[in-house]
């Protein structure tokens, strides 16, 4: 560096030349604006026509091509949940069937949810239970549970006692990998922080282990309930008095293909609904994360 | 060639809080502490060797080492949150067997509760010793607007930059008003304008607080600009090479201070002795890279 350039600069006191006029501003912040909105547009479009292409050539094949009877077609499933909605199934009204597969759910994903995370929480805190579990867990995820359904019916009947127990073990697992990695990847420098500024155990454990393992567990819990939900039609497709998997099973046994796809939508919508739910949940416990989403890295 | 402390050796029973007159009861005493690990190749890594180390109450000292000395174990020796393999730590003229009270210690990287505002950060101290919600964060307050975030008390960390990170683990540390302040090379991360201005903070708050403070740091410029006393170790296994008083005045400016005369000659000193270790400290990382 040359000894002149380090004298005070005159320029530097010189008022801003870029500064923008508030016109302008104003201008390029619409145009901003109008660009996003101009995206999004396309982007539904878009969606439109996808749905009415596939829904469309569905309909025409099933039409004039392949047996409705087998495929069946987009009007006869809609008419088939028209028909459940307004009139009922065969086995009441098409909400109590719901209501009991809802409930199913709802209970075994609560309970499973709990004692994976009791269970993953404190395996992941102590190495020592972790390597005398370790293989039995591993053994247990490994057993298909699925088929578990089936001994559950044998166990508990027909009630909804059955189709929980079924929730829970396809629940339990998925909850409990995540806050068993969330309670063992807890940053030893926070917890030696927390030591030092005098937390006990169990301090420790309420306002440090449990906060950090909450990203691991929320993000387990998407999965979790989408099991719930297969875990309470499987249970009540291998058995049941009421519920949408005893819907669709007895739409197969009559052969009733619309049927089949009406019981799949409603519970696809159920699941959709759950998810935005957990999905709030979630931002509403994460909000003091980084967001990566409002990042406006494009520029103007 | 180990500095030795006469005094050390010839009291052989703690005495807490007795004072012998003529020289103040040290506060920290590391005796013969050794520190051994075990290797992940297998075989053991011994970290510090042999060190003994006194500190008086309100004494700053600066423990300055060549990179991956060992100079944090003694840290965690003092801290209790290790314990030595030989020889013994004492606070207060105890032996250290779990965490002492009145220790604060800074980390060299962040820990900061993520999902937690400043105010609360810094209340957690209190609130770990059974303090009310509101009556911690009175409290804590006192502390973020004395490290100057008054302004961002409701921010997370993830929101302000690295020098106002380390002033909320500074304001963190010091509303347990902690008699020892051990402090693991807390600036190392950050550039160099702002690691100046939180030296220059760290003083004007400590200068009020009579805490002793046992400052880690491979920055001897740090060391001397900081410290009352700096403590130089040898290059792995570590132990205490030699210990030079700093007799700069106070209140010290970090930043004008670098340029006297004074500390110039004091810097030379103990470059002088350093130089060695740091020259060795490389020769091994060569040899094992």
């Amino acid at each position: 560096m040359t000894a002149p350039s380090t004298a005070p600069s005159p320029t530097a006191q010189k008022p801003l030349a870029f500064e923008l006029s508030r016109e302008r501003e104003a201008q390029l912040l619409a145009g901003a604006r109008k660009s996003v909105r101009v995206t999004t547009g396309k982007i539904w479009a878009l969606r439109v026509l996808i749905i009415a292409l596939w829904l469309g050539s569905w309909e025409a094949t099933a039409t004039y091509l392949i047996d409705p009877f087998f495929y069946s077609k987009p009007s006869l499933i809609w008419d088939r949940l028209v028909q459940w909605f307004s009139t009922g199934t065969q086995f009441g009204s098409v909400w109590e069937n719901l209501g009991f597969t809802v409930l199913e759910a709802v209970l075994g994903f609560v309970i499973g949810t709990v004692a994976g995370i009791v269970l993953g929480v404190l395996l992941g805190r102590s190495r020592f239970l972790a390597e005398v579990f370790s293989p039995f867990i591993k053994a247990a995820n490994a057993v298909p549970r699925i088929v578990l359904a089936a001994l559950f019916i044998l166990w508990f009947g027909f009630d909804i006692s059955s189709k929980v127990a079924t929730v829970v073990v396809l629940v339990f697992f998925a909850v409990f990998f995540n806050a068993f990695t969330g309670a063992r990847e807890v940053d030893g420098n926070v917890v030696n922080n927390a030591r030092i500024l005098g937390a006990s155990k169990a301090k420790i454990l309420t306002s440090i282990v449990l906060p950090s393992a909450t990203t691991w567990i929320l993000s387990s819990l998407h999965t979790a309930f989408g099991f719930a939900l297969i875990g309470a039609i499987v249970g009540e497709y291998a058995g049941a008095k009421k519920g949408m998997g005893m819907l669709i099973a007895n739409a197969q046994g009559t052969f009733d293909a619309a049927g089949i796809y009406a019981g799949m939508i409603i519970v696809t919508i159920v699941a959709l609904l759950a998810e935005m739910l957990i999905t709030t949940a979630e931002n509403k416990l994460l909000k003091w994360r980084p967001s990566e989403a409002k990042t406006q890295a494009q520029g103007i | 060639m180990p500095s030795t402390y006469p005094a050390a050796h010839e009291r052989h029973e703690p005495l807490p809080g007795a004072d012998s007159g003529q020289r103040t009861a040290p506060l920290i005493e590391l005796r013969a502490a050794t520190k051994r690990f075990p290797k992940t190749g297998g075989g053991i890594h011994t970290a510090i060797q042999n060190v003994n180390l006194n500190v008086a109450p309100g004494e700053f000292v600066a423990v300055v080492g060549p990179t991956g000395c060992g100079k944090s174990t003694t840290l965690s020796l003092i801290s209790g949150l290790q314990p030595a393999s030989d020889g013994e730590t004492y606070v207060r003229g105890e032996l250290v067997t779990g965490i002492p009270k009145r220790v604060g210690y800074m980390f060299q990287s962040d820990a900061t509760l993520p999902w937690q505002t400043v105010l609360d950060n810094v209340a957690s101290g209190p609130r770990y010793q059974g303090m009310g919600r509101s009556e911690a964060r009175d409290k804590a307050r006192v502390w973020v607007d004395r490290v100057g975030l008054a302004k961002f008390e409701k921010y997370y960390p993830h929101q302000l930059s690295g020098g106002m990170r380390k002033r909320v683990s500074l304001a963190q540390t010091l509303v347990n008003e902690p008699e020892i302040m051990l402090m693991d090379e807390p600036f190392s991360a950050l550039d160099v304008q702002t690691r100046q201005l939180m030296q220059t903070e760290l003083l004007r708050l400590w200068s009020g607080t009579g805490a002793a403070i046992v400052f880690v740091t491979h920055d001897l410029e740090e060391a001397i600009a900081l410290a009352d006393r700096v403590v130089v170790m040898t290059a792995s296994p570590a132990t205490i090479k030699a210990e030079f008083t700093v007799t700069l005045p106070r209140p010290r400016d970090v930043e004008e201070v670098r340029l006297t005369p004074e500390f110039l000659a004091i810097y030379r000193q103990v470059w002088n002795s350093l130089r060695e270790e740091v020259d060795q400290a490389r020769a091994a990382a060569s040899l094992a890279g």
